[in-house]
Protein backbone atom coordinates (compact mmCIF):
# COMPACT_ATOMS: atom_id res chain seq x y z
CA UNK A 1 0.00 0.00 0.00
CA UNK A 2 1.46 3.36 -0.94
CA UNK A 3 1.55 5.79 1.95
CA UNK A 4 -0.66 8.87 1.98
CA UNK A 5 0.33 12.37 3.07
CA UNK A 6 -1.56 11.76 6.32
CA UNK A 7 0.54 8.62 6.94
CA UNK A 8 3.77 10.51 6.38
CA UNK A 9 2.68 13.32 8.66
CA UNK A 10 1.71 10.88 11.42
CA UNK A 11 5.09 9.20 11.11
CA UNK A 12 6.91 12.50 11.30
CA UNK A 13 4.94 13.56 14.38
CA UNK A 14 5.80 10.29 16.08
CA UNK A 15 9.50 10.70 15.36
CA UNK A 16 10.07 14.41 15.90
CA UNK A 17 9.85 16.29 19.17
CA UNK A 18 7.67 19.39 18.88
CA UNK A 19 8.18 22.58 20.88
CA UNK A 20 5.83 25.55 21.24
CA UNK A 21 6.66 29.10 20.14
CA UNK A 22 6.70 30.03 23.82
CA UNK A 23 9.34 27.33 24.49
CA UNK A 24 11.47 28.69 21.65
CA UNK A 25 10.95 32.29 22.74
CA UNK A 26 12.19 31.39 26.24
CA UNK A 27 15.47 29.92 24.96
CA UNK A 28 18.45 32.10 25.85
CA UNK A 29 20.16 33.58 22.77
CA UNK A 30 22.47 31.11 21.11
CA UNK A 31 21.15 28.09 23.07
CA UNK A 32 19.81 26.48 19.90
CA UNK A 33 20.25 27.00 16.19
CA UNK A 34 16.91 28.31 14.86
CA UNK A 35 16.47 27.33 11.23
CA UNK A 36 13.71 28.82 9.06
CA UNK A 37 12.92 26.28 6.33
CA UNK A 38 10.33 28.35 4.42
CA UNK A 39 10.82 29.72 0.92
CA UNK A 40 12.83 32.91 0.42
CA UNK A 41 9.69 34.92 -0.39
CA UNK A 42 8.20 33.97 3.00
CA UNK A 43 11.45 34.70 4.88
CA UNK A 44 11.51 38.19 3.38
CA UNK A 45 8.14 38.96 4.95
CA UNK A 46 9.64 38.47 8.41
CA UNK A 47 11.30 35.84 10.57
CA UNK A 48 12.34 34.96 14.12
CA UNK A 49 15.20 37.10 15.47
CA UNK A 50 18.53 35.31 15.08
CA UNK A 51 17.10 32.64 12.76
CA UNK A 52 19.08 31.28 9.81
CA UNK A 53 17.24 30.79 6.55
CA UNK A 54 17.67 27.46 4.75
CA UNK A 55 14.82 26.59 2.38
CA UNK A 56 13.51 23.06 2.91
CA UNK A 57 14.76 22.20 -0.56
CA UNK A 58 18.35 23.09 0.46
CA UNK A 59 18.37 21.56 3.95
CA UNK A 60 20.52 18.55 3.02
CA UNK A 61 23.08 20.70 1.21
CA UNK A 62 23.38 23.58 3.65
CA UNK A 63 22.73 22.34 7.19
CA UNK A 64 26.26 21.02 7.79
CA UNK A 65 27.75 24.45 7.14
CA UNK A 66 25.14 26.19 9.30
CA UNK A 67 25.27 23.65 12.17
CA UNK A 68 28.53 21.67 12.06
CA UNK A 69 27.94 19.98 15.44
CA UNK A 70 25.46 17.12 15.03
CA UNK A 71 24.70 17.08 18.76
CA UNK A 72 23.87 20.79 18.90
CA UNK A 73 20.22 21.64 19.64
CA UNK A 74 18.38 22.65 16.48
CA UNK A 75 14.84 24.05 16.19
CA UNK A 76 13.23 24.14 12.76
CA UNK A 77 10.19 26.17 11.87
CA UNK A 78 8.11 26.93 8.80
CA UNK A 79 4.84 28.79 8.34
CA UNK A 80 2.47 26.32 10.02
CA UNK A 81 4.62 23.55 11.52
CA UNK A 82 4.34 20.84 8.84
CA UNK A 83 7.29 21.42 6.48
CA UNK A 84 9.57 21.79 9.49
CA UNK A 85 8.53 18.31 10.71
CA UNK A 86 9.60 16.74 7.43
CA UNK A 87 12.79 18.80 7.32
CA UNK A 88 13.53 17.63 10.90
CA UNK A 89 13.27 14.01 9.74
CA UNK A 90 15.92 14.77 7.13
CA UNK A 91 18.19 16.18 9.84
CA UNK A 92 17.70 13.05 11.92
CA UNK A 93 18.69 10.96 8.91
CA UNK A 94 21.82 13.09 8.69
CA UNK A 95 22.65 12.20 12.28
CA UNK A 96 21.45 15.32 14.11
CA UNK A 97 20.54 14.04 17.56
CA UNK A 98 18.74 17.01 19.11
CA UNK A 99 16.22 18.28 16.56
CA UNK A 100 12.84 19.81 17.30
CA UNK A 101 10.09 21.35 15.18
CA UNK A 102 8.20 24.45 16.32
CA UNK A 103 4.49 23.63 16.34
CA UNK A 104 2.23 26.12 14.59
CA UNK A 105 5.24 27.70 12.83
CA UNK A 106 5.76 31.39 12.25
CA UNK A 107 1.98 32.04 12.24
CA UNK A 108 1.65 30.74 15.80
CA UNK A 109 4.79 32.70 16.78
CA UNK A 110 3.29 35.96 15.57
CA UNK A 111 -0.15 35.15 17.07
CA UNK A 112 1.56 34.66 20.43
CA UNK A 113 2.85 38.24 20.16
CA UNK A 114 6.47 37.16 20.14
CA UNK A 115 9.02 39.49 18.51
CA UNK A 116 10.02 39.06 14.87
CA UNK A 117 12.03 41.05 12.39
CA UNK A 118 11.94 41.76 8.67
CA UNK A 119 15.18 41.43 6.73
CA UNK A 120 16.50 44.22 4.52
CA UNK A 121 15.37 43.22 1.06
CA UNK A 122 17.84 43.00 -1.79
CA UNK A 123 16.47 44.08 -5.16
CA UNK A 124 16.04 41.49 -7.92
CA UNK A 125 19.13 42.90 -9.63
CA UNK A 126 21.15 42.73 -6.40
CA UNK A 127 20.08 39.13 -5.85
CA UNK A 128 21.48 38.30 -9.26
CA UNK A 129 24.62 40.42 -8.90
CA UNK A 130 25.51 38.94 -5.52
CA UNK A 131 24.06 35.46 -6.14
CA UNK A 132 27.41 33.72 -5.54
CA UNK A 133 27.66 35.47 -2.16
CA UNK A 134 24.06 34.64 -1.29
CA UNK A 135 24.80 30.95 -1.83
CA UNK A 136 27.55 30.98 0.83
CA UNK A 137 26.02 30.35 4.27
CA UNK A 138 28.64 32.58 5.94
CA UNK A 139 27.58 35.54 3.79
CA UNK A 140 24.00 35.05 2.63
CA UNK A 141 21.46 37.86 2.40
CA UNK A 142 22.27 39.12 5.90
CA UNK A 143 26.00 39.34 5.15
CA UNK A 144 25.42 40.96 1.78
CA UNK A 145 23.17 43.54 3.39
CA UNK A 146 25.88 44.18 5.94
CA UNK A 147 28.43 44.74 3.15
CA UNK A 148 26.07 47.14 1.36
CA UNK A 149 25.77 49.14 4.59
CA UNK A 150 29.56 49.10 5.21
CA UNK A 151 32.11 51.81 4.61
CA UNK A 152 35.70 51.06 3.62
CA UNK A 153 38.43 53.67 3.22
CA UNK A 154 41.36 53.13 0.88
CA UNK A 155 44.48 55.15 1.61
CA UNK A 156 46.05 55.32 -1.83
CA UNK A 157 44.60 54.35 -5.21
CA UNK A 158 47.87 52.79 -6.33
CA UNK A 159 49.34 49.31 -6.57
CA UNK A 160 47.68 47.94 -3.43
CA UNK A 161 44.57 50.12 -3.54
CA UNK A 162 43.67 49.20 -7.13
CA UNK A 163 42.87 45.51 -6.69
CA UNK A 164 41.46 46.11 -3.21
CA UNK A 165 39.10 48.80 -4.54
CA UNK A 166 37.91 46.67 -7.45
CA UNK A 167 37.20 43.58 -5.35
CA UNK A 168 35.54 45.50 -2.53
CA UNK A 169 33.39 47.29 -5.11
CA UNK A 170 32.52 44.03 -6.84
CA UNK A 171 31.64 42.53 -3.45
CA UNK A 172 29.14 45.32 -2.86
CA UNK A 173 30.80 47.26 -0.06
CA UNK A 174 28.32 50.13 -0.13
CA UNK A 175 30.63 53.07 0.49
CA UNK A 176 34.24 53.20 -0.66
CA UNK A 177 36.31 56.23 0.27
CA UNK A 178 39.55 56.92 -1.58
CA UNK A 179 42.36 59.16 -0.37
CA UNK A 180 44.90 60.12 -3.04
CA UNK A 181 46.30 63.45 -4.18
CA UNK A 182 48.21 62.16 -7.20
CA UNK A 183 47.45 62.01 -10.92
CA UNK A 184 47.68 58.94 -13.16
CA UNK A 185 51.15 58.49 -14.64
CA UNK A 186 52.17 56.12 -17.44
CA UNK A 187 54.56 54.34 -15.04
CA UNK A 188 51.61 53.50 -12.74
CA UNK A 189 49.85 51.35 -15.31
CA UNK A 190 52.23 48.38 -14.94
CA UNK A 191 50.32 47.51 -11.73
CA UNK A 192 47.64 50.09 -10.84
CA UNK A 193 44.74 48.41 -12.62
CA UNK A 194 42.12 50.94 -11.49
CA UNK A 195 43.53 53.35 -14.08
CA UNK A 196 43.78 53.28 -17.86
CA UNK A 197 45.91 54.66 -20.64
CA UNK A 198 43.23 57.21 -21.55
CA UNK A 199 43.30 58.62 -18.02
CA UNK A 200 46.98 59.56 -17.86
CA UNK A 201 47.12 62.99 -16.24
CA UNK A 202 43.68 62.57 -14.66
CA UNK A 203 43.28 62.75 -10.90
CA UNK A 204 43.57 59.26 -9.44
CA UNK A 205 40.51 59.64 -7.22
CA UNK A 206 38.38 60.50 -10.25
CA UNK A 207 39.85 57.68 -12.33
CA UNK A 208 39.15 55.30 -9.42
CA UNK A 209 35.58 56.59 -9.16
CA UNK A 210 34.97 55.91 -12.86
CA UNK A 211 36.34 52.36 -12.65
CA UNK A 212 34.36 51.52 -9.52
CA UNK A 213 31.09 52.99 -10.79
CA UNK A 214 31.51 51.17 -14.10
CA UNK A 215 31.90 47.90 -12.19
CA UNK A 216 29.13 48.32 -9.61
CA UNK A 217 26.68 51.24 -9.48
CA UNK A 218 25.56 50.09 -6.00
CA UNK A 219 28.77 51.57 -4.58
CA UNK A 220 28.89 55.15 -3.38
CA UNK A 221 32.42 56.49 -4.00
CA UNK A 222 33.68 59.24 -1.70
CA UNK A 223 36.81 60.96 -2.98
CA UNK A 224 39.32 62.66 -0.70
CA UNK A 225 41.75 64.40 -3.01
CA UNK A 226 44.25 65.38 -0.37
CA UNK A 227 47.37 64.13 1.32
CA UNK A 228 46.77 62.42 4.65
CA UNK A 229 48.18 64.80 7.25
CA UNK A 230 48.06 65.23 11.00
CA UNK A 231 45.46 67.99 10.71
CA UNK A 232 43.04 66.12 8.44
CA UNK A 233 43.47 62.44 9.29
CA UNK A 234 40.79 62.33 12.00
CA UNK A 235 38.25 64.05 9.77
CA UNK A 236 38.99 61.79 6.80
CA UNK A 237 38.84 58.44 8.60
CA UNK A 238 35.78 59.34 10.69
CA UNK A 239 32.81 57.03 10.15
CA UNK A 240 34.59 54.28 8.22
CA UNK A 241 34.32 50.66 9.37
CA UNK A 242 37.67 49.50 8.00
CA UNK A 243 40.75 51.12 6.42
CA UNK A 244 42.99 49.64 3.72
CA UNK A 245 46.50 51.01 4.10
CA UNK A 246 48.03 51.17 0.63
CA UNK A 247 50.31 54.14 1.18
CA UNK A 248 53.97 54.16 0.31
CA UNK A 249 55.57 56.28 3.00
CA UNK A 250 56.38 55.51 6.60
CA UNK A 251 55.17 58.91 7.71
CA UNK A 252 51.65 58.27 6.41
CA UNK A 253 51.62 54.73 7.82
CA UNK A 254 52.47 55.91 11.35
CA UNK A 255 50.05 58.84 11.09
CA UNK A 256 47.23 56.55 9.98
CA UNK A 257 48.04 53.97 12.65
CA UNK A 258 47.91 56.48 15.50
CA UNK A 259 44.62 58.00 14.35
CA UNK A 260 42.97 54.64 13.60
CA UNK A 261 43.88 53.22 17.02
CA UNK A 262 42.43 56.33 18.69
CA UNK A 263 39.20 55.93 16.66
CA UNK A 264 39.17 52.15 17.10
CA UNK A 265 39.05 51.39 13.36
CA UNK A 266 40.77 48.24 12.04
CA UNK A 267 43.53 48.84 9.47
CA UNK A 268 44.45 46.25 6.87
CA UNK A 269 48.14 46.80 6.32
CA UNK A 270 50.27 45.72 3.36
CA UNK A 271 53.58 46.80 1.92
CA UNK A 272 55.62 45.59 -1.04
CA UNK A 273 59.25 45.59 -2.17
CA UNK A 274 60.31 44.08 -5.50
CA UNK A 275 59.21 40.42 -5.16
CA UNK A 276 58.13 40.58 -1.52
CA UNK A 277 55.03 41.57 0.35
CA UNK A 278 54.02 41.91 4.01
CA UNK A 279 50.43 41.79 5.24
CA UNK A 280 48.67 42.00 8.58
CA UNK A 281 45.46 43.29 10.11
CA UNK A 282 45.69 45.77 12.95
CA UNK A 283 42.60 45.47 15.15
CA UNK A 284 42.97 48.14 17.86
CA UNK A 285 43.45 46.74 21.38
CA UNK A 286 42.86 43.14 20.19
CA UNK A 287 46.19 42.76 18.42
CA UNK A 288 49.34 44.81 17.99
CA UNK A 289 49.40 48.10 16.08
CA UNK A 290 51.93 49.31 13.52
CA UNK A 291 54.09 50.89 16.25
CA UNK A 292 54.19 47.58 18.14
CA UNK A 293 55.47 45.89 14.98
CA UNK A 294 57.91 48.60 13.92
CA UNK A 295 58.62 51.03 16.77
CA UNK A 296 60.74 53.23 14.50
CA UNK A 297 61.09 53.64 10.75
CA UNK A 298 64.28 52.43 9.06
CA UNK A 299 66.74 54.78 7.45
CA UNK A 300 65.89 55.55 3.82
CA UNK A 301 68.63 53.36 2.34
CA UNK A 302 66.99 50.34 3.99
CA UNK A 303 63.49 51.13 2.79
CA UNK A 304 63.30 52.57 -0.69
CA UNK A 305 59.82 52.97 -2.19
CA UNK A 306 58.55 51.32 -5.38
CA UNK A 307 59.63 54.24 -7.55
CA UNK A 308 63.23 53.75 -6.41
CA UNK A 309 63.49 49.99 -5.89
CA UNK A 310 60.87 48.75 -8.35
CA UNK A 311 58.24 46.10 -7.78
CA UNK A 312 56.90 43.19 -9.80
CA UNK A 313 53.44 44.48 -10.75
CA UNK A 314 51.58 41.39 -9.65
CA UNK A 315 52.99 41.55 -6.10
CA UNK A 316 50.89 44.55 -4.98
CA UNK A 317 48.07 42.91 -6.95
CA UNK A 318 48.25 39.77 -4.78
CA UNK A 319 48.77 41.69 -1.55
CA UNK A 320 45.95 44.13 -2.37
CA UNK A 321 43.56 41.25 -2.94
CA UNK A 322 44.59 39.69 0.35
CA UNK A 323 43.82 43.07 1.94
CA UNK A 324 40.36 42.99 0.36
CA UNK A 325 39.89 39.48 1.77
CA UNK A 326 40.83 40.67 5.27
CA UNK A 327 38.52 43.69 4.93
CA UNK A 328 35.56 41.53 3.89
CA UNK A 329 36.12 39.24 6.90
CA UNK A 330 36.29 42.23 9.25
CA UNK A 331 33.09 43.68 7.76
CA UNK A 332 31.22 40.36 7.81
CA UNK A 333 32.58 39.29 11.20
CA UNK A 334 33.59 35.88 9.88
CA UNK A 335 36.76 33.78 9.91
CA UNK A 336 40.07 34.62 11.56
CA UNK A 337 41.83 37.80 10.52
CA UNK A 338 45.59 38.26 10.47
CA UNK A 339 45.43 40.23 13.76
CA UNK A 340 48.60 39.21 15.61
CA UNK A 341 50.11 37.51 12.57
CA UNK A 342 52.34 38.90 9.81
CA UNK A 343 52.10 37.15 6.47
CA UNK A 344 55.16 37.37 4.23
CA UNK A 345 54.86 36.60 0.53
CA UNK A 346 57.84 35.81 -1.67
CA UNK A 347 56.87 35.88 -5.33
CA UNK A 348 60.14 34.34 -6.55
CA UNK A 349 59.74 31.25 -4.39
CA UNK A 350 55.93 31.35 -4.33
CA UNK A 351 56.07 30.94 -0.55
CA UNK A 352 54.04 32.38 2.29
CA UNK A 353 55.63 32.64 5.76
CA UNK A 354 53.76 33.52 8.92
CA UNK A 355 55.30 35.35 11.87
CA UNK A 356 53.74 35.87 15.29
CA UNK A 357 53.17 39.48 16.32
CA UNK A 358 52.55 40.74 19.83
CA UNK A 359 51.21 43.89 21.41
CA UNK A 360 53.97 45.97 22.92
CA UNK A 361 52.91 46.57 26.55
CA UNK A 362 54.86 49.85 26.40
CA UNK A 363 53.40 50.97 23.04
CA UNK A 364 52.93 54.77 23.07
CA UNK A 365 49.71 54.39 21.04
CA UNK A 366 47.84 51.17 21.85
CA UNK A 367 48.98 50.15 25.33
CA UNK A 368 46.48 50.26 28.18
CA UNK A 369 48.37 53.23 29.59
CA UNK A 370 48.27 55.05 26.25
CA UNK A 371 44.52 54.46 25.83
CA UNK A 372 43.84 55.69 29.38
CA UNK A 373 45.98 58.79 28.82
CA UNK A 374 44.10 59.53 25.59
CA UNK A 375 40.75 59.09 27.33
CA UNK A 376 41.91 61.53 30.01
CA UNK A 377 42.77 64.08 27.32
CA UNK A 378 46.52 63.80 27.93
CA UNK A 379 47.86 61.53 25.16
CA UNK A 380 51.31 60.06 25.74
CA UNK A 381 54.08 61.68 23.74
CA UNK A 382 54.80 59.77 20.54
CA UNK A 383 58.36 59.73 19.25
CA UNK A 384 58.54 62.32 16.50
CA UNK A 385 59.55 61.22 13.07
CA UNK A 386 62.82 63.10 13.01
CA UNK A 387 63.74 61.88 16.49
CA UNK A 388 62.79 58.31 15.63
CA UNK A 389 65.02 58.17 12.62
CA UNK A 390 67.83 60.20 14.18
CA UNK A 391 68.98 57.22 16.19
CA UNK A 392 69.20 55.16 13.05
CA UNK A 393 71.08 57.47 10.79
CA UNK A 394 72.77 60.84 10.85
CA UNK A 395 71.02 61.71 7.60
CA UNK A 396 67.60 63.37 7.85
CA UNK A 397 64.78 60.96 7.15
CA UNK A 398 63.65 61.25 3.57
CA UNK A 399 60.15 60.14 2.76
CA UNK A 400 59.72 57.56 0.05
CA UNK A 401 58.28 59.04 -3.11
CA UNK A 402 54.84 58.25 -4.41
CA UNK A 403 54.74 54.97 -6.30
CA UNK B 1 73.87 25.27 12.20
CA UNK B 2 70.95 27.70 12.05
CA UNK B 3 69.60 29.28 8.89
CA UNK B 4 69.44 33.06 8.83
CA UNK B 5 67.06 34.40 6.16
CA UNK B 6 68.22 37.67 4.64
CA UNK B 7 65.62 40.14 3.34
CA UNK B 8 66.02 41.59 -0.15
CA UNK B 9 67.22 44.99 1.04
CA UNK B 10 70.11 43.46 2.97
CA UNK B 11 71.17 40.95 0.33
CA UNK B 12 73.64 43.28 -1.42
CA UNK B 13 75.59 43.28 1.87
CA UNK B 14 75.81 39.49 2.00
CA UNK B 15 76.91 38.77 -1.56
CA UNK B 16 73.33 38.41 -2.77
CA UNK B 17 72.62 35.39 -0.54
CA UNK B 18 69.03 34.73 0.38
CA UNK B 19 70.02 32.68 3.40
CA UNK B 20 73.20 32.11 5.36
CA UNK B 21 74.04 29.05 7.50
CA UNK B 22 75.71 30.05 10.76
CA UNK B 23 76.71 28.36 13.97
CA UNK B 24 76.04 29.80 17.42
CA UNK B 25 74.15 29.23 20.62
CA UNK B 26 72.14 32.46 20.69
CA UNK B 27 70.68 35.03 18.33
CA UNK B 28 73.53 37.33 19.43
CA UNK B 29 76.10 34.70 18.40
CA UNK B 30 74.51 34.44 14.97
CA UNK B 31 74.31 38.20 14.47
CA UNK B 32 77.94 38.56 15.58
CA UNK B 33 79.03 35.82 13.18
CA UNK B 34 77.01 37.45 10.42
CA UNK B 35 78.47 40.94 10.82
CA UNK B 36 82.00 39.51 11.17
CA UNK B 37 81.54 37.70 7.89
CA UNK B 38 79.82 40.70 6.25
CA UNK B 39 81.05 43.87 8.03
CA UNK B 40 78.92 46.23 5.92
CA UNK B 41 75.84 44.72 7.60
CA UNK B 42 76.85 45.94 11.05
CA UNK B 43 75.41 49.50 10.91
CA UNK B 44 72.21 48.16 9.35
CA UNK B 45 71.59 45.63 12.12
CA UNK B 46 73.24 46.98 15.24
CA UNK B 47 73.49 50.23 17.11
CA UNK B 48 76.89 51.63 18.11
CA UNK B 49 76.34 49.95 21.49
CA UNK B 50 75.85 46.57 19.86
CA UNK B 51 72.08 46.34 20.41
CA UNK B 52 69.66 45.42 17.67
CA UNK B 53 68.39 48.45 15.74
CA UNK B 54 64.74 49.11 16.56
CA UNK B 55 63.79 49.13 12.87
CA UNK B 56 64.96 45.56 12.29
CA UNK B 57 62.87 42.77 13.74
CA UNK B 58 64.40 39.35 14.36
CA UNK B 59 62.27 36.22 14.54
CA UNK B 60 63.30 32.75 15.67
CA UNK B 61 60.96 30.12 14.26
CA UNK B 62 58.31 32.79 13.69
CA UNK B 63 58.59 34.38 17.17
CA UNK B 64 59.83 37.94 17.71
CA UNK B 65 63.00 37.85 19.85
CA UNK B 66 61.93 41.11 21.52
CA UNK B 67 59.37 38.97 23.37
CA UNK B 68 61.77 36.10 23.94
CA UNK B 69 65.20 36.97 25.31
CA UNK B 70 66.46 39.47 22.72
CA UNK B 71 69.98 38.77 21.51
CA UNK B 72 70.34 36.19 24.30
CA UNK B 73 67.52 34.08 22.84
CA UNK B 74 68.96 30.57 22.43
CA UNK B 75 69.02 28.98 18.99
CA UNK B 76 69.54 25.35 18.14
CA UNK B 77 70.20 23.14 15.18
CA UNK B 78 67.83 23.73 12.27
CA UNK B 79 66.25 26.81 13.86
CA UNK B 80 65.11 29.43 11.36
CA UNK B 81 66.13 33.00 12.08
CA UNK B 82 64.58 35.76 10.01
CA UNK B 83 65.68 39.39 9.78
CA UNK B 84 62.74 41.61 8.91
CA UNK B 85 63.01 45.30 8.17
CA UNK B 86 59.92 47.50 7.66
CA UNK B 87 58.91 48.17 4.08
CA UNK B 88 56.87 51.16 2.93
CA UNK B 89 56.09 50.45 -0.71
CA UNK B 90 52.50 50.42 -1.79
Amino acid sequence: MPKTYADLLREARSQIREVTPQDVGALPDGDAAIIDVREASEWEQGHLPGAVHISKSYVEQQIEAAVPDRDAPVVLYCAGGVRSLFAAQTLQQLGYSNVASMSGGFQAWKSAGLPWEAPVILSAEQKQRYSRHLLIPEVGAAGQTRLLESKALLIGAGGLGSPAALYLAAAGVGTIGIVDFDVVDLSNLQRQILHTNERIGERKVESARRSIEALNPDVKVVTHEEMLLADNVERIIHGYDVIIDGTDTFETRYLLNDAAVAKNIPVIHASVFRFEGQLTTFVPYEGPCYRCLYPTPPPPELAPGCSVAGVLGVVPGIMGMLQANEALKVLLGIGDTLAGRLLLFDALDSTFTELKLRRDPACPVCSTEAAAARAAGRPLPIPSFAAASAGATSEPFVLGSQA
Amino acid sequence: MSTVFIPTVLRPSVGGNKQVELGGESVGDLVTALVEQYPSLRPQLLTDDGDLNRFVNVYVNGQDVRYLDGLKTPVGERDEVRLLPAMAGG
